[in-house]
């Protein structure tokens, strides 16, 4: 199978006068397509910043990552941008619905923003998938929580992405909820053959996906895949 | 780009925020509400005059001249078959004989059938053809009005009892206003020899009037015959098309400054446009960080809330343009009395057209400054809320430059000056930049010497000054500057009437005598003791035209054009008095006076007043001829003075020495000082019943003059700033009202901590009194030093700021903030703190 993400030497270096914070030091490691990866680590040990380079949201200090064979460095912000309507997925610890468009709506932003004519259509059938048809014309704040990250898994599937990116995706949820929203994640991606990289350090989660990767101040110290510690510089 | 999904965006995401929206266009539509109607007014003004030119003058054309028109010019326009009219008009005393009161009045005497076009208009109708059959007078209304005269009764000018026939209500071309300082009264011409008034000489205007057979080429005929002949008789004169853009020109003037006041306070609407829309995109950020996410580009994000603003513009200038056109009804009862015309108040498209044009390009300016923020929204913010993009948007610049060229080219549109339109825009920059600067230093003084020790309500309300996202700045702008145009105008006003009631003061002269026969003045001074009046000055006054300039004629220095010497100085007539010394508002700034002559062979030395000299390019010894009344006489220029013009006095541009002059033709001129109304009404009645020719300036009249010229004026000015204060309330409604959001987190969270209501009160009152008081006071600032800088520079008259006026200002703006501020808060004081945040959040 090929590498949708390659990861080689990423840092991230955040400066502020003549202080430097090493957030993300020299980081590698591949993705194939259809894996499934979480990334693991306690608070403020770089796992958001890094899910951010890797999709393109933020530019590193040094390294590159190359996402679908497109080096991400080499692309302006608007480039960027296009790669992640094309090819990628979003669910966020907070959701982030848009509060001023209904719940059909915010399913139909990506496709409409690729052009595609029947977007109305689609949307309908995810929101049909996670069991919120009849809730499509509510606003965001009529919602539940669980329901916010349901419509947002949709979105998130709308544009059928190559590869998914999550964001503590239960952290804001009971567990009850948490364990339905996780099911209807693993549901979707096993359906889409999507590939699926998520940030939690919720061990059972992670546990899972088919690969852990754990970081720490900034360094990835544990792969599954090779079972071994990292050795870092 | 998908422009149909923009749009599609634009509405969706505008749906729940629809009523915030409707905000930000509230606070253009008084802007350009007032320039619709200035400009519609402005437009159906000029269509008016346009159809009525003829009627502004009267006639085809219009000649004048200070002498009788000689028998070759009237042959000559005889010959041309022009019908004629004449008239001879001058400054005169009537008398009222049966209220005994009397008044410095324009006696105008008519022969012919002028007006050809438009009408003498009286009350009763039709008397201004039909008096001149008999002898009757027809009689400005106003003045009737002043001396309780009716149709039926009597006036007399000079020696001659006219009946009043009518009383007039409106003169072709002239506005009403004009008549207040010297009201006409039309007389037969055929009574002017029998009223003794034209031994005035040369103080008589003559007019021709003249209209041509219908169908004449009157473009050619002017052109190639009628102009010539004149020029060569250097005769003034005025022809329809001059007559209508000289009307024209002081109108569209007049509209040109009133549209700029209009516009300042659509620049303040679009202040407050783009504060609200400052807040607004805050809010929005993590929308647009989402869409980015989801692989919206910049500028789609940017063009969705662009789509927004465009469209709310656009509607709100719809709707002040709507309004504009209603304003405009009211227009013409404002200008009453200043207008040549009567103005129909008809729809102007055009001007509602260009008001809807202005808003939306001046509002999406204004807005594009905070909205380019979008652009540069990072994806990542949707990841960390907190991660802020600190980077300044170079294109930032570009509108500032944008919104400065716009401001330029409106205010060039309507003063058609360059020079004008960027002192006009420079001034308002300049404005806005001192004003952000005194609201930056209060800023900045409250948090370095914040005080620490007083109460935590004074506290909090004092921070609320500084917190983040606050309104400090845009309404010290806002409000400070309607407040500043407003005080300034009510000021320079009490400046101007101070000015004059000064020359009324104590023991100063303030009525002047003048146009006195030689042979009178000893009865007129005899007249003017017994009533127990001081004679303070009782000058001669010669007339003379200039011949020449050291040696070369005034004909020959007008004819050559490389000749920078002033046309007005080689054309006036010199009214010139002589004496052996100077006077108090007098002083000699180069050369020596030399007070009297004393043989016939002796040179001339002259003292000439500073600018004339400047005018006239001589200097000391220069040689200046004069004919004086047929006598050529040289003179050398010996002094050069500066005169106090202000002072009630008569002053002269030429003063010649004692010795020369007085044996020439000559009137004089007495003046005294009256204080009661009643011996001033008295002794005028005595002066012109026994010197009819003498004419009485009353500076007490001419104080209510000013006073009711200047009232009128700055009403119009106020009416205008007064849309500017409206505009700064609503910014301030709008503000009170987007802030609301945030207040409501912050007043909800002091609730559940244990605030009482009254606390929250306490706190909200406070901060909106400072905020008023910081406007206000800014604004009041302003325009007492604005108001200082005129008087010591302009008026040159001392300042002292009215301490009611400036209290009241100061008192009425902060109350009116406090009470705005206070009763949009009270949602959140009303109610329960959970169904607050229910509801807003």
């Amino acid at each position: 199978m090929s590498d949708i993400l390659e990861v080689k030497g990423l840092s991230k270096i955040y400066r502020s006068g003549e202080r430097s914070l090493t957030v993300l030091d020299h980081i590698n490691f591949k993705v194939q397509a259809g894996e499934t990866c979480s990334i693991i680590g306690p608070s403020g040990s770089g796992k958001t910043t890094l899910l951010g380079l890797c999709a393109g949201l933020d530019r590193s200090s040094s390294g590159s990552v190359i996402l679908n064979g497109q080096s991400l460095e080499q692309l302006n912000e608007d480039e960027r941008a296009e790669v992640r309507n094309q090819h990628v997925g979003f669910i966020f610890q907070s959701f982030n619905l848009m509060p001023t468009l209904t719940a059909l709506e915010n399913v139909m932003v990506p496709l409409e923003l690729r052009g595609e004519k029947d977007a109305a259509k689609r949307a309908m059938t995810l929101l049909e998938k996670v069991g919120l048809a009849d809730r499509r014309n509510h606003y965001p704040t009529q919602l539940s929580g669980g329901e916010q990250q349901r419509v947002s898994i949709a979105r998130a599937f709308s544009n059928r992405p190559k590869i998914l990116f999550a964001d503590e995706p239960t952290g804001n949820l009971d567990q009850e909820t948490g364990a339905h929203i996780e099911e209807l994640i693993f549901e979707l991606n096993r359906e889409g053959g999507t590939t699926l990289v998520l940030v939690t350090h919720d061990q059972e989660l992670a546990e899972k996906t088919g690969r852990i990767l754990q970081i720490k101040g900034g360094k990835l110290v544990y792969d599954s895949l090779t079972d071994t510690a990292i050795q870092t510089r | 780009m998908n422009y149909s999904w923009l749009a599609k965006m634009a509405w969706r995401d505008s749906r729940k925020n629809r009523n915030r929206l409707f905000l930000f266009m509230s606070s253009i539509i008084l802007g350009i509400a007032a320039l619709v109607a200035i400009n519609s007014f402005g437009n159906n003004m000029q269509s008016e005059i346009e159809g009525e030119a003829k009627g502004l003058l009267g006639a085809d054309l219009e000649v004048e001249s200070n002498e009788p028109f000689s028998e070759d010019i009237l042959q000559f326009f005889d010959s041309l078959g022009a019908e004629q009219s004449r008239e001879v008009n001058f400054a005169s005393m009537v008398l009222f004989p049966e209220s005994g009161g009397t008044r410095l009045v324009q006696v105008r005497a008519l022969e012919g059938r002028f007006p050809y076009y438009g009408s003498i208009e009286t009350e009763p109708a039709g008397a201004g053809q039909s008096f001149r059959e008999e002898q009757q007078a027809i009689v400005d209304r106003t003045l009737l009005l002043q001396f309780n005269a009716t149709p039926g009764d009597s006036i007399k000018v000079g020696e001659v009892t006219f009946g009043i026939r009518a009383a007039v209500t409106k003169v072709p071309g002239q506005a009403n206003i004009t008549s207040s300082v010297a009201p006409p009264v039309f007389i037969p011409m055929r009574y002017l020899e029998e009223s003794g008034l034209l031994q005035k000489g040369s103080r008589l205007e003559h007019v021709l009037y003249l209209k041509f057979e219908d169908g004449t080429d009157l473009a050619t005929l002017f052109e190639e015959t009628i102009e010539p002949r004149l020029e060569e008789a250097e005769l003034r004169y005025d022809t329809v098309e001059e007559r209508k853009e000289e009307i024209g020109d002081t109108y569209e003037d007049l509209t040109g400054f009133l549209n700029l006041v209009a516009f300042v306070a659509l620049l303040l609407g679009c202040i407050g446009v783009a504060s609200s829309v400052h807040i607004y995109v805050r809010e929005k950020l993590v929308s647009v960080a989402i869409l980015r996410c989801l692989g919206g580009k910049g500028l789609q994000g940017l063009s969705i809330y662009l789509i927004q603003i465009t469209a709310i513009g656009f509607i709100g200038s719809v709707l002040g343009a709507t309004l504009g056109a209603v304003v405009q009804y009211f227009l013409p009862q404002l200008f009453a009395g200043f207008l040549p015309v009567e103005v129909s108040v008809e729809i102007s498209w055009p001007a509602i057209l260009q008001g809807i044009l202005t808003g939306v390009l001046i509002s999406v300016l204004f807005a594009l400054l905070p909205l380019l923020s979008i652009r540069r929204v990072s994806p990542l913010s949707a990841l960390r809320r907190s991660y802020e993009n600190k980077e300044r948007d170079p294109l930032r610049y570009l509108i500032f430059g944008g919104i400065i060229l716009f401001v330029a080219l409106f205010a060039w549109l309507q003063l058609e000056e360059i020079d004008e339109a960027l002192v006009f825009t420079g001034g308002i920059v300049l404005a806005f930049l001192i004003l952000a600067g005194i609201a930056q230093l209060m800023i900045w003084l409250v948090r370095r010497y914040f005080p620490a020790g007083w109460s935590y309500i004074w506290r909090q309300s004092l921070s609320n000054l500084y917190r983040p996202n606050n309104q400090t700045l845009v309404l010290v702008i806002t409000i400070g500057l309607g407040t500043a145009l407003i005080s300034t105008l009510f000021f320079v006003q009490g400046l101007l009437l101070q000015k004059i009631e000064l020359t009324d003061s104590e023991g100063q002269p303030n009525m002047v005598v003048f146009d006195i026969q030689t042979e009178q003045v000893e009865e007129v001074a005899a007249l003017t003791k017994e009533f127990g009046l001081p004679l303070i000055q009782e000058v001669p006054v010669v007339t003379m035209r200039l011949h020449g300039i050291n040696g070369r004629s005034a004909e020959a220095i007008k004819d050559d054009t490389t000749s920078d010497i002033r046309n007005w100085v080689l054309r006036r007539e010199y009214r010139v008095t002589y004496r052996d010394s100077l006077i108090s508002s007098e002083e000699i700034v180069e050369g020596k006076w030399r007070g009297r002559v004393d043989s016939p062979q002796d040179s001339i030395f002259i003292s000439l007043e500073r600018d004339l000299a400047e005018d006239m390019k001589v200097g000391l010894g220069d040689k200046v001829t004069f004919n004086v009344q047929g006598a050529i006489m040289d003179t050398y220029v010996g002094s050069i003075r500066e005169v106090d013009w202000e002072r009630v006095q008569t002053n002269f541009l030429v003063l010649f020495p004692a010795g020369v002059l007085e044996q020439a033709p000559k009137f004089h001129v007495l003046i005294t000082r009256v204080d009661s109304a009643a011996t001033s009404a008295r002794y005028q009645q005595a002066l012109v019943n026994k010197f009819p020719n003498a004419s009485v300036i009353d500076l007490k009249l001419i104080l209510k003059t000013v006073d009711e010229i200047v009232g009128k004026v700055s009403f119009v000015i106020r009416f205008m700033a007064f849309f500017s204060i409206i505009t700064g309330i609503v910014v301030l409604i709008g503000s009170v009202i987007i802030s609301k959001y945030q207040r409501i987190q912050e007043s909800v969270l002091l609730r559940t901590l244990g605030a009482s209501r009254n606390q929250i009160l306490q706190i909200n009152a406070l901060e909106y009194f400072f905020l008023g008081s910081l406007a206000s006071l800014t604004g009041v600032l302003m325009a007492v030093t604005g108001s200082w800088a005129l008087a010591e520079f302009y008026f040159d008259t001392p300042f002292s700021p009215p301490v009611w006026p400036v209290l009241i200002s100061y008192l009425a703006i902060t109350a009116l903030t406090m009470l705005v501020g206070l009763s949009n808060s009270r949602s959140v004081l009303n109610r329960p703190p959970l169904e607050i945040l229910r509801n807003e959040a």
